[in-house]
């Protein structure tokens, strides 16, 4: 009984002495943004990526090079910032990681399951996606955010994606909503963005993909979607899936007009 | 095996800024149970002369990043960066001030 009665005097103590810091919570957070930022070994990601992107690889043994992400075969200058779009040779609405995938499959003739044998790496061997998802991003730095929002199929996307935002599903009934639905929240040290306002998925959506320094890893968008549904307990979506890339797609175009200054770092 | 660097060295008035990325696990005693592998030391060189001769410990993070500021310095100057980790293993990189 005294070891409770210690425990409760010790929480509010603790409580007392951490109110002030939650009153400067707001400058916290954006000093620790920035100074994560100001040490990012980003850049290092993406010069393995431009290495990949150029090897010749796969059963008919060519490079990326050729890619068309939707500027033209090859073009990578803001191709990232004007992403997803749709896509006419597939018929599909397409992210960044989505589009370096079907190249991976079309240009270089791999099969779906060995171009995704491992979409997500760790600290030690990150993914080739990654890289991939790194160096491409990084070519759209000082771009404005614009997803196609012309064709029918980009605005059904785009619908799809709001309305999975909202919509309740899985084991505890969460949807994205719950957690990005309210001003104020926060995990820890992560703030929670409201997500469907402009102001809070404009700086987000400029900074992914992105490098975590908690865990020295590479994430890509795919990653934080697919990552974001297992958290609420639903079954994990396929990757570049019609689900991810929709939900993608409501966020980029949300955030729309925001310039990309990526690929960033996070807690 | 080393994995790439990168480095910017950016003149001011008077001074040189140099940012140098490196591409290294830094695995500690504890994670390694006993195998650790970091990087020790880092030579800084201006023109193929030395000016910082530093030592690293297992405390600095995964891929870690140095920025340090030089006195004076001019356009075109040949910073070179270095490291050599515990098992032996090195990497360097050259920049010119711009």
């Amino acid at each position: 009984m005294r070891t409770i009665t210690g425990i409760a005097t010790c929480a509010a103590a603790l409580a007392l002495a951490l109110s002030p810091a939650f009153a400067q919570q707001k400058s916290q957070f954006e000093d620790y943004q920035r100074m994560t930022a100001e040490g990012s070994p980003v850049e290092l990601f993406e010069l393995v990526g431009e290495e990949l992107w150029t090897k010749p690889q796969g059963p008919k043994n060519v490079s990326l090079e050729k890619c068309d992400l939707g500027k033209g075969p090859g073009v990578l200058k803001g191709a990232h910032a004007a992403l997803p779009r749709y896509f006419k040779d597939v018929d599909q609405v397409m992210d960044t990681e989505s589009r370096i995938l079907h190249c991976m499959m079309t240009l270089q003739g791999r099969s779906r399951e060995e171009a995704l044998k491992r979409p997500f790496g760790n600290a030690d061997k990150p993914s080739e996606m990654e890289y991939l998802a790194a160096y491409v991003a990084g070519q759209s730095r000082g771009f404005r955010l614009n997803p196609g929002n012309r064709h029918p199929e980009e605005k059904a996307s785009y619908e799809l994606g709001k309305k999975l935002f909202y919509v309740r599903t899985g084991l505890w009934d969460f949807s994205c909503a719950s957690c990005h639905g309210e001003e104020g929240k926060r995990i820890r040290m992560s703030e929670l963005p409201v997500l469907s306002s402009p102001k809070a998925a404009r700086p987000l959506m400029a900074t992914w993909p992105a490098y975590r320094v908690s865990n020295s890893t590479f994430k890509t968008m795919q990653w934080r979607i697919n990552n974001c549904f297992r958290q609420m307990r639903t079954p994990e979506p396929n990757f570049g899936s019609d689900t991810v890339n929709a939900v993608n797609m409501f966020l980029t175009t949300t955030a729309k007009g925001a310039t990309y200054r990526g690929p960033g770092t996070k807690r | 095996m080393a994995g790439p660097m990168k480095m910017r060295a950016t003149l001011g008035s008077g001074f040189t800024d140099v940012r140098v990325l490196m591409s290294h696990p830094m695995a500690t005693e504890q994670q390694t149970k006993g195998k650790p592998h970091f990087i020790q030391n880092v030579t800084v060189k201006v023109n193929g002369k030395t000016v910082i001769e530093g030592e690293v410990s297992q405390a600095v993070s995964r891929n870690p990043v140095f920025s340090f500021r030089l006195k004076g310095g001019a356009k075109g100057d040949k910073i070179q960066v270095s490291w050599t980790d515990n098992k032996g293993e090195s990497n360097q990189t050259e920049t010119a001030v711009a």
